[in-house]
């Protein structure tokens, strides 16, 4: 019997409360950069759980894992672009199209091992890359402009900032559920199976390229749903969104929440993207007591000089990411 | 015809050049097993100490001597400091880390260098022109690239295979415990070849500086294009990277320069000026997929692993 009131259990609650509260705050406050920082919080938290599938559970380091949130927010730029509005239209296409790549990709990628792996969904992420800055017909490098969100027909309106936002959220929520589901069902089983032992997985007779295969596509189809969103969310898309940096973020994100966790790469996605808006003013007023505030000023931009040996600290010293600390700590 | 000549050697020294970054990369990746995606950020601080070493000195030789030794001592650093903590994890790990390690080298050049780039000039004699060929001249200053990065191939096959060193390089390749079980330093050993490939990745940087310019993130998009050459090559082999470099470096500068009028032979002169910049950029990638589906384990795959 696993008790249920722990630290880490507290947090994710916490953290739940905290995200469906947002709207409400931002409101009061009339904060809007609040609401637009944590919807795109909530789409990028999708996405890292999508890659935790395959990451965390199955052991599959994907280094491209970005593109999809290309092949996802692409389908619904293009399709917007052609004078397809409809949403019952692109975002069916947005799924099909990352399905299909991620089809295509893990069919080939999967047959290596290792660092193999990883650097041919690199290169696959790349090759798509440069085919979207070769795009010229939908704005090549310099990206294309989205002039309105989907549309559903009247049944749900998207431009509603606080409605785009609950839709986001339960999406994410259905995500994490469909994730943890598919981690502990059998199929689930298999793919961390595999990932602690492959050849003896299949010496039991499981074909395990067959099921880690279904699981990259469902983790890409994931993540172009989130795709989908984020192009939605920012009214543009450009190459910039298959960036390999992108795919690195994604990757922090899943690790510093912590591999293998139904909450972990939410926790990751709040605390890297959180982090990357509170370091500057945090280095600010640290640096204040000690010297002049334009100097203090000037410190604080250079953040990243911080947050890079975070990540190299977290690798080192956190192996299962903040939500193994939580758990840690709630074990004394 | 000569048109095409020009192209491939262009192509070889962009190979040349890819191979330096490679050898480097392998070597780490051969011997400590650790994948260094830092590595385009010693390119890049090569590139920044040969041009401020140069304004100092006046001189591009001298300034590029000083390049590599500052950053052999940098790379040297960052291998005690960070990269040592990382051997014998998961692969998954180094790339974190190493990430981690780009935005702070990034951040880092922000600080010292500031966010415009900087410029390298030539001095005259390398500013030049050469007839190569009756009808073809050809810039003195990528024939020096091609001819610096074909000794320093040598050089590296003659250290490997011929002296003392290669010879513990191996050893530890094969098998570190027994290496370090006779005696052998090995975190020394390790100081050294991440100290090597660091200068190399310099001098493949200070050599571009002059034809691109010097800035933040330069190292990125072709270490990319490096992990892609030994990836072809075969994790681990020096020999494998040499010819996928020139390999990829051949095929990339062709295509850019023939894919176009390649392609309007088959479409129109609008289709194919649209379709082709896209998929010349896409053409070593698709070699790399195709030989990854065909041999897994690169070209020449190291056998002891």
């Amino acid at each position: 019997m696993t008790a249920w009131f722990t630290l880490r259990n507290v947090v994710v609650a916490g953290l739940l409360i905290v995200l469906a509260l947002v709207p409400v705050y931002a409101s009061v406050t009339g904060n809007a950069f609040l609401m637009t920082l944590f919807t795109r919080i909530v789409i990028l938290a999708m996405a890292a759980t999508s890659l935790n599938l395959i990451l965390g559970y199955g052991g599959m380091v994907s280094f491209g894992h970005a593109v999809y949130l290309g092949f996802g927010g692409y389908a619904v730029g293009i399709l917007a672009q052609e004078g397809m509005a409809s949403g019952f239209l692109q975002w069916p296409m947005a799924l099909a199209a990352s399905a299909l790549f991620a089809l295509i990709v893990g069919a080939l990628s999967l047959r290596t091992r290792g660092v193999y792996f990883i650097m041919i969904t690199l290169a696959f992420a790349q090759l798509a890359y440069y085919f979207a800055v070769g795009l010229e017909r939908y704005g090549g490098d310099d990206g294309l402009t989205i002039q309105r969100r989907s549309q559903f027909a009247g049944l749900i309106n998207l431009s509603n900032r606080t409605v785009f936002y609950y839709l986001c959220l339960l999406l994410l929520v259905g995500t994490i559920y469909l994730v943890w589901r598919l981690a502990n069902s059998r199929f689930g089983l298999v793919i961390q199976g595999s990932r602690s032992n492959d050849r003896r997985m299949q010496a039991i007779g499981f074909p395990t390229y067959r099921y880690r295969l279904v699981s990259f596509v469902i983790a890409g189809t994931i993540c172009g749903f989130a795709g989908a969103l984020l192009a939605n969310h920012t009214g543009f898309i450009s190459p910039a969104i298959m960036h390999w940096t992108r795919s690195g973020d994604l990757i922090v994100m899943v690790v510093l929440g912590g591999m293998a966790s139904s909450f972990g790469p939410l926790i990751g996605a709040v605390a890297l993207l959180v982090l990357e808006e509170t370091l500057p003013p945090l280095i600010r007023l640290i640096a204040f007591p000690f010297v002049e505030q334009p100097v203090a000023l000037k410190i604080s931009e250079y953040w990243q000089i911080v947050l890079g040996p975070l990540f190299l600290l977290v690798v080192l010293f956190a192996r299962g990411g903040i939500n193994g600390l939580l758990k840690a700590v709630g074990r004394d | 015809m000569l048109l095409v000549l020009e192209q491939c050697l262009n192509g070889l020294q962009f190979g040349l050049l890819l191979f330096l970054l490679a050898a480097g990369l392998t070597l780490v990746f051969g011997i400590m097993d650790l994948v260094n995606l830092a590595h385009g950020s010693l390119y890049m601080v090569g590139a920044y100490f040969a041009a401020t070493f140069t304004a100092w000195t006046g001189s591009f030789i001298v300034g590029a001597l000083l390049a590599l030794g500052a950053t052999l001592i940098v790379g040297m650093a960052v291998e005690v400091i960070a990269m040592r903590r990382l051997y014998g994890r998961d692969h998954l790990d180094h790339v974190l880390g190493t990430f981690g390690l780009i935005l702070f080298f990034n951040e880092l050049v922000r600080i010292i260098w500031g966010p415009a780039g900087m410029s390298l000039q030539l001095p005259g004699w390398l500013n030049a022109w050469i007839e190569i060929l009756p009808d073809l001249e050809y810039p003195t200053y990528r024939i020096a690239i091609i001819v610096t990065a074909l000794v320093v191939a040598l050089f590296l096959y003659l250290m490997v295979m011929r002296t003392r060193l290669g010879m513990l390089i191996r050893a530890g390749a094969s098998n570190r415990e027994m290496t370090g079980a006779l005696g052998i330093n090995i975190n020394l050993l390790y100081t050294i070849v991440f100290g090597l490939g660091a200068a190399l990745a310099a001098l493949a940087g200070l050599m571009q500086a002059p034809i691109q310019t010097v800035q933040i993130g330069m190292g990125e998009n072709i270490l990319i294009l490096a992990f892609v050459v030994i990836i072809i090559g075969g994790i681990g082999s020096i020999r494998g990277a040499f010819i996928a470099a020139i390999l990829v470096g051949l095929i990339d500068t062709l295509g850019r320069a023939f894919l176009p009028d390649l392609m309007r032979l088959f479409m129109s002169s609008r289709g194919a000026s649209q379709v082709a910049p896209a998929l010349s950029s896409m053409l070593i990638y698709l070699l790399m997929a195709i030989v990854l589906v065909v041999r897994p384990a690169g070209l020449f795959p190291v056998s002891n692993k």
